[in-house]
C-alpha cells in the first residue's frame, strides 16, 4: 500500500539518486522534511547541500533556483501552499518561463516548482486556492497534475527530468489516498490524458483533486439514471492532451469539465472552447462547466458550497440535452 | 569574556559603511585628502589607465547611441552618460570566470566586459531580448523587471561554489530597485548561504521621475547591508580612483571570505531616464549641472595627466579607438532588423505543445 505523499517522496529521492544535478529546497523541507512530508529523509540521505530550508522568502526561492539552473542544476523547490506561491509569480513568469526564449535556448530552467494545492481539506483561508490556470497561461511553462498514485510517481519523475520548467500542482486532498502498487510506478508520460472510467452516453474532463469526485459521480449516474459516463483525467493541462479529448467527446457527443479552479476564464473555459471547435458536429448538446465559484476560496464551514459535487455534476448531466428527458431515480 | 552586545557592536560597526561615500579625487581631479579614502590603497597607474581607457570608450558609445535612438534605429536606449567609473570599475574588477548581472541601463557595461558591441544593442534595437550567449560570456541577459536578477546572482555563485569553482557574481541594481522585495531577499539568500556576490547599487538619484527620498529614508543604501549581516560600503561614484579601488577590494574580500558586499556608488544620471523621458517634468537643469562638474571621465583625465601617467598621444589614441567603435556601431545597426516569424516559436519550450506548432505553421503560413 503506497500513500500519494510516499510516491512523491520515492520520486524526489530517485530522482536525486539518478542525476546530481537535482536539488531540493524551500520552506522547512530538510529537517522537518515538509510541512506534509513530502521530502521526508532526503537531507538525511543526501545531505544538507541537496536537500536544504531556505530563508522564508518564496520569490527568493525561486529566483535562486533560475541562478542555479543558469549553471546547469535541476532545481526542485516547494511552495509551502498554494496561494504562498503568489510572491514568486514574478519570476516564475518573467524568468523561468521566459529564459530560454530570451537567450534563444542559450539557457534552460529545467525547474521544477511543486505546489500543493486545492481545498477540501477543511484549511483556513490562504489553503486552498487552485491557481492552475494562472500558471497554464504562462508560455513557457508546462502545469502537471497527478490524480493517481502511480502518476504522483511518473509525472513527477518526468517533470524533473524534462528540459522546460513546470509547475507541479499536488492536489492536499489526494496526499493521503492510497493505491496497491509497487514502487517505482509505471504510468504513461506527460501530455497523455488517461481514461479512468469508460462510457458511451457523455464524458467527464477533469484532472487533479476532481477525479475521484467525478468516478463518484459516473458511478452514481449509472445507477441512478442509467447512464453510461466516460471520466477523462487531463493529468497535464501543458501540454494538453487534445487528441483524447477530441476523441472521447467526438464518441460521446457530450461532455462537462470539472475543476476546483474557480470558472471565469479558467481551464474548463479553455477545455470547453476547444471541445466545442473541434467536435461541432459531433456534440448533442453544448459543453458544460461545474466548477468552483467566482468568489476567493471560503471558509471550512462554507467550502462545501464551493466545490464541485456529486449532485452538482448529477444536477448538469441531467440539464444537457437528452432525447428522453430524465427523472431522477432517488 | 565578551557579551553578546560587545559582540554585536563590533559585527555591527564592522558591516557599517562609512559615513560619508570613500574618495580619492576632488572635483577637479586633485588627490584629496588620506582620510577620506576608507583605508584602501591608490590603485595602480595600469590599472587606473586601462579604467580610463574604457570610460573615454564607455563615454563616446553611449553618446552613439543616444543619437541612435533620437534617429530611431534603436527603440529605446537608456543612457549611463556620468556612471562611466561603476560602468568599467566595477567589470574591470572581475576574474574571466566571475559573472556580471547587468540591468537595462548597464549596456556600455556589456562592451566592457567583451561583448560584442552591435549584439549588445541587440535588446534595445527591438531585436532580440538577449543578443548574446549568456553562458559562453558569463553575463546574465540584462536584466528589466527591477531587483529580480539579484536572486540569480546568488543562485549562481551558490551552485559554482557547490561544484567547487571560484565564482564570484556581481549584479548591478538602481537606487530604485533597492526598494524592490527581490533586493532584499537576494541580500538575506546570499549572507544566509555565505556566495560571494557583489552587490553594487548605482545611486544615480533617480527612478525615472522618482527622487531618492521617496525611495528611502536610510542614511545610505550601503547601511541597508548590515539588518542582513553584509558588508556595506559607501563610494563616490563619480570618482573613477576610489571606485576602482573600492570593486577591486570588494570582489577580492567576496572570493576570499565567501560573503556578499553590498557596495553603493553615489552617482547622477546625467540624461533623462530613456530619450523617450521627459526630465524637465521633475528636475532642475541646474541640478544637472552641479553634477557635470563632477564629470567622471574628465576627473580621472585630470587626475592622469596631473601625475603624467597619461599624455596627449594616449588620449588622441583612444579617442581614436572611441571613433573607430562608433562607426562599427553605426554600421552594424544600418540595415533593417532581420527577423522571421518562426524565431518567435523556436525556444519558447524544449519541447513545445502540439498547440503551439499549429499556432506557428498558421504564421507561417500567412507570411
Ligand atoms: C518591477 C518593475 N517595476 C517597474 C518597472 C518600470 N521601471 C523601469 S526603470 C524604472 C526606474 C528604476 O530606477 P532605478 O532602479 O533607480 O534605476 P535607473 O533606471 O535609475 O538606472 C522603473 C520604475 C520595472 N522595470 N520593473
Amino acid at each position: 500500500m503506497v500513500t500519494m505523499v510516499q510516491a512523491l517522496n520515492r520520486a524526489l529521492g530517485d530522482a536525486m539518486r539518478a542525476d546530481p544535478s537535482v536539488v531540493v529546497f524551500g520552506e522547512d523541507v530538510g529537517t522537518l522534511g515538509g510541512v506534509f512530508r513530502v521530502t521526508d529523509g532526503l537531507t538525511k540521505e543526501f545531505g544538507p547541500d541537496r536537500c536544504f530550508d531556505t530563508p522564508l522568502a518564496e520569490s527568493g526561492i525561486v529566483g535562486v533556483a533560475v541562478g542555479m539552473a543558469m549553471q546547469g542544476l535541476r532545481p526542485v523547490v516547494e511552495m509551502q501552499f498554494d496561494a504562498f506561491a503568489y510572491p514568486a509569480f514574478e519570476q516564475v513568469a518573467s524568468h523561468v518561463a521566459k529564459l530560454r526564449n530570451r537567450t534563444r535556448g542559450a539557457v534552460q530552467t529545467p525547474i521544477v516548482i511543486r505546489v500543493p494545492y486545492g481545498g477540501g481539506i477543511g484549511g483556513v483561508e490562504h489553503h486552498s486556492d487552485s491557481s492552475e490556470g494562472l500558471y497554464a497561461q504562462v508560455p513557457g511553462l508546462k502545469v502537471s497534475t497527478p490524480a493517481t498514485v502511480s502518476d504522483a510517481y511518473v509525472l513527477l519523475r518526468e517533470a524533473i527530468a524534462d528540459p522546460d520548467p513546470v509547475v507541479f500542482f499536488e492536489p492536499k486532498r489526494l496526499y493521503w489516498s492510497t493505491a496497491e502498487i509497487d514502487l517505482p510506478a509505471s504510468a504513461p508520460g506527460s501530455g497523455r490524458a488517461e481514461i479512468r472510467r469508460p462510457g458511451s452516453d457523455v464524458t467527464l474532463m477533469t484532472y487533479g483533486p476532481s477525479v475521484p469526485l467525478a468516478l463518484e459521480a459516473a458511478d452514481a449516474a449509472t445507477a441512478e439514471l442509467g447512464l453510461d459516463v466516460e471520466v477523462l483525467d487531463l493529468r497535464t493541462l501543458v501540454p494538453l492532451d487534445e487528441a483524447s479529448i477530441i476523441d472521447s467527446i467526438s464518441r460521446t457527443g457530450r461532455g462537462v469539465v470539472v475543476t476546483e479552479a474557480p470558472s471565469f476564464a479558467g481551464p474548463a473555459a479553455e477545455i470547453a472552447a476547444l471541445a466545442h471547435e473541434h467536435c461541432f458536429y459531433s456534440l448533442a448538446a453544448p459543453i458544460r462547466r461545474v466548477t468552483g465559484l467566482d468568489i476567493p476560496y471560503p471558509p471550512p464551514a462554507y467550502e462545501h458550497h464551493y466545490l464541485p459535487s456529486v449532485e452538482r455534476i448529477l444536477d448538469t448531466l441531467l440539464d444537457l440535452e437528452w432525447e428522453e428527458p430524465f427523472t431522477r431515480a432517488a | 569574556m565578551r557579551t553578546s552586545a560587545d559582540h554585536h557592536e563590533t559585527s555591527t560597526t564592522r558591516l557599517l559603511p562609512s559615513p560619508v561615500p570613500v574618495r580619492f579625487l576632488d572635483e577637479d581631479g586633485r588627490l584629496g585628502p588620506e582620510d577620506e579614502r576608507g583605508g584602501f590603497a591608490i590603485p595602480t597607474d595600469e590599472a587606473l589607465l586601462e579604467t580610463y581607457r574604457w570610460m573615454a570608450i564607455g563615454r563616446r558609445f553611449d553618446t552613439e547611441a543616444s543619437a541612435l535612438a533620437r534617429q530611431g534605429r534603436l527603440a529605446v536606449y537608456p543612457s549611463s552618460r556620468g556612471q562611466e567609473a561603476c560602468q568599467v570599475g566595477g567589470v574591470l574588477a572581475l576574474g574571466s570566470e566571475d559573472w556580471l548581472f547587468p540591468t537595462y541601463r548597464d549596456t556600455v557595461s556589456l562592451v566592457v566586459r567583451g561583448i560584442d558591441p552591435v549584439e549588445s544593442l541587440s535588446l534595445l534595437r527591438g531585436e532580440w531580448h538577449c543578443g548574446y550567449d549568456p553562458v559562453a560570456s558569463r553575463v546574465a541577459p540584462q536584466c528589466t523587471p527591477l531587483a529580480t536578477h539579484l536572486p540569480h546572482a546568488v543562485g549562481v555563485a551558490w551552485a559554482a561554489r557547490r561544484r567547487g569553482e571560484d565564482v564570484v557574481a556581481m549584479a548591478f541594481v538602481g537606487d530604485g530597485g533597492t526598494s524592490e522585495g527581490d533586493f532584499h531577499e537576494a541580500l538575506n539568500f546570499a549572507a544566509v548561504f555565505g556566495v560571494p556576490v557583489v552587490f553594487l547599487v548605482q545611486n544615480n538619484r533617480w527612478a525615472i521621475s522618482v527622487p531618492l527620498e521617496i525611495q528611502t529614508h536610510a542614511p545610505s543604501l550601503a547601511s541597508k547591508g548590515v539588518g542582513y549581516g553584509v558588508r556595506g560600503e559607501w563610494v563616490d561614484g563619480n570618482d573613477a580612483v576610489a571606485v576602482t579601488a573600492m570593486l577591486a577590494d570588494a570582489v577580492r574580500y567576496a572570493r576570499a571570505e565567501r560573503a556578499p558586499v553590498l557596495v553603493e556608488a553615489l552617482t547622477y544620471r546625467m540624461a533623462a531616464h530613456t530619450n523617450a523621458d521627459d526630465d524637465r517634468r521633475y528636475r532642475e537643469a541646474s541640478e544637472v549641472d552641479v553634477w557635470q562638474r563632477r564629470d567622471p571621465v574628465s576627473r580621472l583625465e585630470s587626475y592622469l595627466v596631473n601625475t603624467g601617467a597619461l599624455v596627449q598621444d594616449d588620449i588622441d589614441a583612444v579617442a581614436k579607438e572611441s571613433e573607430s567603435l562608433a562607426e562599427r556601431i553605426r554600421d552594424g545597426l544600418a540595415g533593417d532588423v532581420r527577423e522571421g516569424a518562426d524565431d518567435v516559436f523556436a525556444h519558447v519550450y524544449a519541447h513545445p505543445p502540439e498547440r503551439l506548432m499549429r499556432q506557428r505553421a498558421d504564421v507561417l503560413a500567412a507570411e
